[in-house]
């Protein structure tokens, strides 16, 4: 029986008691004491070193088609990043500039959560630097070019006009931009579940998810925001 | 492990507050207090916790933590999903299968089935006999083999609901499934009150269609390229209760038809005070697609030039521009339409809104079901469970993502999560924003129209390395009180009470370190929901947890017992059950607790009123019916003089109801 085993394993007990008391103190006060334990590898619990191993594990089952789709999503992400801080510099509206923070900290936290994804299989990850508009990429210290091919990626020239372009302007082409930006990205995943044994892997499979439930819900409100721009001149 | 217990000195020694203390002052030295007099912990404890998977550093504050139990063996270090009950048992989806716990002995669950099914998310219902599983990942097999399904076409494939019989809990048996084209992310029960026959499973599936080679009929065009397209829309899986086979796909409802801009309370203060320095500064402002907006000079300019050049002059005066004010909100109603026109012509693929829901929460009882759907957050009038119809709609520029609602009991207010990010992600770091990744509390006006009130958010900054944002809640049945406890992953759990909309307070929580001090490793509460008195945790990483509430000055024991009179014998929390307290003298006693608690009886009265009950309580038959009945007549009279007639009232009625019994 489970159970009993697991009641060997993890007596529910409390090492130390820390009784943190608010306001008048009426009554005794315990004295906190701090567990002197420090678990060390050696004495983790069984189940706990089936916890990693299972983790470990659980990163082996990957194709090339996953890493091909992390490695470019990443490049991807980083050129929204470049579109999105342009907003604040070239006076964007507020709902754009709102927009535009979001994208940078959403799509900061999925570049890491997919470099992440690639050194978890050792599989080299692409390391960014952003210069202005440019966008230098390595991998394995060799430069990375191939993202420039991948549908929704602006090419330097289009980012040259939207870094051009300030206030409603900017907002127009920013939403535009994106949009077509965004609609890339959704179709890389798509593209990524198109093949054979790809997203098996459980974090693959959301991270890829959720990036295009993302964007399709972002694509639905930059829409709305767009028709909302005033007409032109 | 280090259990860090954060207790009010005052309450951890007071006697409890059904007491009567007869020595006691005229003066309110009440251990019941208004919730605007709460006292947090300071500084939050919940803040730098250390790392551990099983032995991490906890944090709580008025629960009492029962139990914790490490998933078994072939579920351990697989995602821990959501949370369903049946009688004593838990029901807790894990990407690899379920597990049924018993939880009769909160403190000491055991394990009763491991279930080893694979698919993600494994979000489980029950109704009666019957048990519904989500399978949404590429993974998943018809067979429930635990080897995946490596072509990106197969037969071997399960996307969508299986169903199981639960009828012997110990041995459930795997009866049917229902494929569905983007498979079931989550799902819900719908039991229509009145058809005893069926019940409906609401499916939101929100990850890419399937291919049609392996799945008939499903296709991820646009809708006007394909009116058969699996995207824009819900699935209405209905299931004969005899027979539960031949369950299916009835209706697949755009319930996302012509939603535009949903109105938005959209402006952040900080956009508010533009608007009004703008109005100050004399800009022209005006309501434009349901929103105040500042209207450009160059939409302005010729309009001005128009007016001066119908009075025949060359350049627009002071009169000019009176005359545009007044008429300007009408001109430009004429020119952009007043922005929820439903028949306006227009580019279809722009006028389109969100194409899936992520999380449906169905109240039957007032007909209503909360959607949860990309961009918005819809009101769904579902008196014909098979055709869900859309009555409103809101959007907010601070919500990434709309995941799952929660209404109160009442049916007047309804609570919106925003699972920014995903949930994988950290999101509640010192620099994230409060209103990103929080829950947004609207009330439901008579005419089924939502208004927006205010944000919560867990207050404690969590690390880098702890996957934290809003997620699954239920209420929690506080008599005349709107609480609810809810998952926010690694920031743990939280209740909060959200009677007052626009105020919540959090009044209790439990969180512990992150499972992984070097990186971020998926963990914390994915689901936790209140059954029959225990408070029910499904940690992703650590297994199952079981609280009890401890009372506090927010939350006595009265409240709590009165809550603890709802017993259910089964909970889907995604389909919210209407509380109905039973008369009983625990229910009394919690509304004299709120009495005190808003201020509005002297301590005498007080006094007075539970020596009354106290005294009806120890006597009996017609007695006790005197008593009671008595005490009944005192509070009415007095009830239409107080600030809170309406509880009196109420009190009123659960003492006649036990004269009465």
């Amino acid at each position: 029986m489970f159970n009993s085993n697991i009641r060997v394993l993890f007596p529910f007990k409390i090492v130390a008691v820390l009784l943190l008391f608010i306001g008048t103190v009426s009554c005794k006060s315990t004295e906190s004491t701090k567990s002197d334990e420090t678990a060390s590898s050696s004495n983790k619990s069984e189940l706990e070193e089936l916890y990693w191993e299972k983790v470990e594990q659980s990163r082996m089952d990957f194709t090339e088609a996953d890493v091909k789709f992390m490695r470019g999503m990443i490049a991807h992400h980083a050129q929204a990043l470049i579109m999105s801080r342009l907003a604040p510099e070239n006076n964007a509206g507020a709902a754009v500039q709102r927009l535009a923070a979001r994208i940078i900290n959403a799509q900061k936290d999925e570049i890491a959560s997919m470099q992440q994804w690639l050194r978890d299989r050792d599989q080299p990850a692409p390391k960014i630097q952003i210069e202005g508009l440019d966008l230098y990429i390595e991998i394995d210290n060799e430069p990375f070019t191939s993202y420039k091919k991948m549908p929704g990626v602006l090419s330097q020239q289009k980012l040259e006009e939207l870094a051009k372009a300030k206030g409603t302007e900017f907002d127009r082409l920013f939403l535009k931009y994106m949009i077509e930006h965004h609609a890339g990205a959704v179709h890389m995943v798509d593209n990524l579940f198109g093949t054979d044994g790809a997203a098996q892997d459980e974090q693959a499979f959301r991270l890829a998810s959720d990036i295009q439930v993302d964007q399709r819900t972002e694509i639905d409100r930059m829409q709305l925001m767009l028709d909302d721009l005033p007409e032109s001149g | 492990m280090l259990l860090a217990i954060v207790a009010f000195a005052t309450y951890s020694c007071a006697p409890s507050s059904s007491t009567v203390d007869n020595s006691s002052s005229a003066t309110y030295s009440s251990d019941i207090k208004p919730l605007e007099e709460i006292e947090k912990p300071s500084p939050d404890p919940r803040v730098g916790l250390e790392a551990g998977l099983f032995d991490a550093e906890e944090a709580i504050w008025n629960l009492n933590l029962l139990s914790q139990t490490p998933p078994p063996k072939d579920f351990v270090g697989v995602t821990n999903s959501d949370l369903a009950f049946k009688d004593n048992y838990a029901i807790q989806g894990n990407y690899n299968g379920f597990m049924v716990w018993d939880i009769s002995d909160p403190a000491e669950p055991s394990l009763v089935v491991d279930f080893l099914c694979p698919a993600s998310q494994s979000d489980v219902s029950v109704y009666g006999d019957l048990l519904f599983v989500s399978g949404e990942g590429l993974g998943g097999r018809l067979d429930c083999g635990t080897e995946g399904v490596n072509k990106a076409v197969s037969e071997e494939r399960l996307r969508g609901i299986r169903i199981f019989d639960i009828s012997d809990i110990k041995n459930p048996e795997y009866i049917s499934n229902v494929q569905t084209c983007r498979g079931s992310h989550t799902h819900s029960v719908l039991d229509d009150p009145k058809d005893e026959e069926n019940v409906y499973v609401y499916v939101s599936g929100s990850a890419p269609v399937r291919p049609e080679e392996e799945l008939p009929g499903c296709s991820s065009a646009p809708p006007e390229d394909d009116p058969n397209s699996a995207l824009y829309r819900i699935e209405v899986i209905k299931v004969p209760l005899d027979n539960p086979e031949q369950a299916a796909i009835v209706n697949s409802p755009r319930i996302f038809e012509n939603l535009t801009e949903a109105p938005t309370h959209g402006l952040s203060p900080a956009d508010q005070a533009k608007i009004e320095k703008a109005k100050e500064e004399g800009a022209f402002v005006a309501d434009v697609f349901g929103r105040e907006r500042i209207i450009p000079d160059r939409i302005i300019q010729p309009m001005l030039l128009n007016i001066a050049k119908e009075n025949g002059r060359e350049a627009p005066t002071a009169a000019d521009s009176t005359t545009l004010r007044n008429n300007l909100q009408d001109i430009l109603t004429e020119r952009y339409g007043s922005g929820n026109d439903d028949d306006e012509e227009g580019d279809e693929t722009e006028e389109r809104g969100p194409n899936q829901c992520h999380d449906i929460t169905l109240y039957p009882e007032i007909g209503l079901a909360g959607g949860a759907c990309e961009g918005y957050g819809l009101l769904l009038d579902i008196s014909d469970p098979a055709s869900p119809k859309r009555v409103d709609a809101v959007a907010d520029s601070n919500f990434a993502y709309w995941h799952s609602a929660t209404f109160n009991n009442e049916g007047d207010k309804v609570l919106f999560t925003d699972e920014w990010g995903g949930g994988g992600q950290p999101k509640c770091r010192e620099d994230d924003p409060y209103e990103w990744g929080a829950n947004a509390i609207f009330t439901i006006d008579d005419n089924k129209e939502m208004h927006f009130q205010s944000y919560f958010k867990m207050p404690a900054a969590q690390t880098e390395q702890e996957n934290c944002v809003a997620h699954n809640g239920s209420l929690i049945p506080v008599p005349d009180r709107d609480i609810m406890v809810q998952s926010w992953y690694q920031g743990g759990i939280s209740i909060f009470d959200w009677t007052d909309p626009k105020n919540p307070v959090e009044i209790a929580f439990h969180d512990r370190g992150p499972v992984d001090s070097t990186r971020m490793q998926m963990g914390g509460s994915w689901s936790v929901y209140w059954y029959n008195g225990a408070i029910v945790n499904s940690e992703i990483a650590r297994g199952l947890d079981i609280f009890e509430l401890e009372p506090s000055p927010y939350l006595t024991q009265n409240e709590i017992d009165a809550a603890n009179t709802i017993k259910f014998d089964q909970l889907n929390a995604q389909g919210q059950p209407k509380y109905d307290w039973p008369a009983t003298f625990a229910l009394a006693k919690a509304y004299v607790d709120q009495l005190e608690r808003g201020r509005s009886l002297s301590p005498e009265r007080l006094i007075a009123i539970r020596e009354s009950i106290s005294e009806a309580e120890g006597a009996s038959g017609s007695e006790q019916e005197t008593l009671l009945s008595e005490l009944a007549d005192r509070i009415e009279g007095q009830a239409a003089a107080s600030e809170q007639t309406a509880k009196m009232k109420k009190l009123t009625s659960t003492l006649r109801d036990l004269a009465s019994k």
